[in-house]
């Protein structure tokens, strides 16, 4: 298993926990406990009943037929958009509670960017009955504005993250600031696969249903288990490690990763991390990074909060690295136009995270009998109001 | 030895203190290094600014920003150390994340500290355990002393696993929070710097968190072998500017 996490934490040269001993104590436990937890019997049918009593899941693998047509290839979304609370990021909160749960603790701190993630921890604390307190920054909290309405509907706490660019590498920072403060009763519920050794394992492994599920829905339509290709946004990619992740160690299945531009490579106003990073350490990760020549973190931009963070997730860097994958990016105006082309040939406003990932379309040639999977990782009803404002709606 | 060990061999309480490298002023840094000294402090943490510390409260993160914008880099501070030896006879100590000393390059950040004249690092974001395995030889080779931090939650095999491998102090993180925290210094942490005396390590203990006056800075120094200053006196140069350090300091002793 070349693509699975060493003893150490590392994916390659990626990964590891290089955090400050305050939080090494918490680390520590999560380490020693995740996978005896996550593997066992008990949370194993608490988990699967919840992701389908509550979270909705199997989520369908809808086959695309005008898309298809469009595009003369076979085209199929795993509508992880169809999820409660409107994308994947419940499938790893649901995940994390338990585990929670079942290390005692009391109160659970999250950061977020898009809101996706916060709202799907505000969720399941409203759901368990425990304390939430989520970091937000403060920009993003003016342009999420539904989302924070959610969560406070939840019963959430919402902090403003007030550092650096007030985006979701701050609301890391102060999530885990919190954590350092609190050591004791609070779990954080990191959103992506990022961050220290376990959460990237961890988080991939909670996402991995959605892969689980491909596989079974595909054997069922096109009478073999694996696509072609596989395809999904980056932000930190959880939801893109989810839908990898049964076929990493399956070399005929191609694997595609699409990052922000923002206004291009080339701006200064970008997210493409794996395009402008370097190797380096951040959030208790060493892995692709966007940095100055000083190793000071910049500031990434993208129109879409959830993909708006200057690393990547240390799986990612070693498919990069490794060459399983292929990254691609793609700017603003290309998602937007993405986001307005998916809603009218399929009837499904994607989030604007999620239609990043249909540009490949434009750039890429497929064969006829070629099978793709998107992951439509979210919808678009938190976008709206960047959508009205961008098509003047 | 090393100039941090002869400081902790002497009969004394030690005062030391932190600042951000390039606050208030790019060029501060010498200026206020001299005036620490004049005015008796033991040792001094010479703070590199990174743009997303941790482990630091609003303080530090300000003056690790404005530091930045400034200019400050670590070539830049290798440059304002360049003479350092020249003047300045106490130990000076480096403290700085993990990712700027790695964009630099952590051997020619060894040994550009040997050849200034710096004493020890502390890099909060650095475990033993990837020390020990990466970095341990690199540092002894240019004589530079690795300072751990311990909290109350870390456990005594840990602190052992610590100790063994220190050569100067231990920072004693005095509750479980990040810099310039204002909780109080609670009963908890005077049983754990009365655990930690038990243990009888190798080496002495120096506490840092919260330490902002007279009181804290007495009670601390009579459970450990001293105490370390830091978003107090980044609080009082920002108001007062750094021509009246002395005045800071006679608030401790
Ligand atoms: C719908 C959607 N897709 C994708 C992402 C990006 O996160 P990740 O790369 O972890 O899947 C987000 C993040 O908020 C999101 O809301």
């Amino acid at each position: 298993m070349k693509y699975k996490v060493d003893e150490k934490g590392f994916y390659g040269n990626f990964g590891g926990a290089y955090i400050p001993e305050m939080l090494y104590p918490n680390i520590d436990e999560l380490k020693r406990n995740y996978l005896k937890i996550i593997n066992s019997e008990n949370f194993r049918k608490d988990f699967e009943k919840l992701l389908s009593e509550y979270v909705g899941r199997p989520t369908p693998l809808y086959f695309a037929e005008r898309l298809s047509k469009k595009y003369n290839t076979k085209i199929y979304l795993k509508r992880e958009d169809l999820c409660h609370t409107g994308a994947h990021k419940i499938n790893n909160t649901i995940g994390q509670i338990l585990l929670a749960k079942n290390l005692n603790k009391k109160r659970i701190i999250a950061e977020t960017g898009a809101g996706q993630h916060g709202v799907a921890t505000a969720t399941v604390c409203a759901l368990m009955g425990i304390d939430c307190v989520i970091y937000m920054g403060e920009v993003d909290i003016k342009r999420q504005a539904p989302n924070v309405a959610r969560m406070k509907m939840l019963g959430a706490q919402v902090r403003d993250a007030k550092s650096g660019s007030k985006t979701l590498k701050d609301a890391t920072n102060e999530a885990m600031r919190d954590w350092i403060n609190n050591p004791v009763d609070t779990h954080y519920i990191i959103g992506s696969v990022v961050g220290p050794h376990p959460y990237p394992d961890m988080v991939t492994r909670l996402q991995a249903v959605i892969s689980k599920e491909v596989k079974t829905q595909l054997l069922e339509k096109e009478g073999r288990d694996y696509p072609d290709y596989l395809i999904a946004c980056v932000g930190g990619g959880s939801n893109a490690a989810g839908l990898y992740y049964h076929y990493l160690n399956n070399e005929k299945v191609k694997i595609i990763a699409v990052e922000a531009a923002g206004k291009g490579i080339n701006s200064g106003e970008s997210a493409a991390t794996i395009k402008l990073g370097k190797i380096g350490i951040m959030h208790g990760s060493k892995t692709l990074l966007m940095q100055n020549d000083d190793g000071q973190i910049i500031e990434p931009y993208s129109i879409s909060a959830g993909l708006d963070y200057p690393g990547i997730g240390p799986l990612h860097s070693h498919l990069y690295e490794t060459e399983r994958a292929k990254f691609v990016s793609v700017n603003d105006s290309e998602a937007m136009d993405w986001g307005l082309a998916l809603s009218q040939i399929e009837g499904i406003i994607p989030a604007i995270e999620t239609a990043h990932a249909f540009s490949i379309l434009d750039t890429m040639a497929f064969k006829k009998d070629d099978i793709l999977v998107f992951n439509c990782s979210g919808r678009g009803d938190k976008d709206l109001e960047t959508y009205i404002k961008y098509f003047k709606l | 030895m090393n100039r941090i060990q002869k400081k902790l061999k002497e009969d004394k309480k030690i005062l030391s203190v932190y600042f951000t490298a390039g606050f208030p002023k790019l060029d501060d840094t010498k200026k206020i290094i001299s005036r620490l000294e004049k005015h008796n402090v033991d040792l001094i943490e010479v703070g590199i600014p990174f743009s997303d510390p941790l482990a630091d409260g609003e303080t530090i993160q300000k003056s690790s920003k404005k530091a930045i914008e400034n200019g400050m880099t670590i070539r830049t501070l290798f440059s304002q150390l360049k003479d350092l030896r020249k003047k300045v006879k106490i130990p000076v100590i480096l403290m700085g994340y993990l990712n700027p000393i790695i964009q630099f390059g952590i051997e020619k950040f060894c040994v550009k500290s040997k050849e200034i004249g710096i004493d020890g690092l502390i890099i909060p974001d650095l475990p033993v355990e990837i020390y020990i395995e990466e970095y341990k030889s690199l540092f002894n080779k240019n004589n530079l002393l690795n300072i751990f931090l311990i909290t109350p939650q870390t456990s005594e095999e840990r602190i052992k696993l610590i100790d063994k491998n220190s050569k100067g102090f231990i920072y004693m993180v005095s509750s479980s929070s990040i810099t310039g925290s204002k909780k109080n210094l609670e009963d908890n942490s005077f049983k754990y710097f009365d655990k930690i005396s038990n243990m009888n390590l190798n080496n002495p203990s120096i506490v840092g968190f919260g330490i902002s006056n007279r009181e804290t800075y007495q009670k601390v120094i009579e459970k450990s072998k001293g105490a370390i200053v830091g978003s107090a006196f980044i609080n009082f140069i920002e108001q007062n500017g750094i021509e009246c350090i002395g005045k800071f300091i006679k608030k401790f002793r």
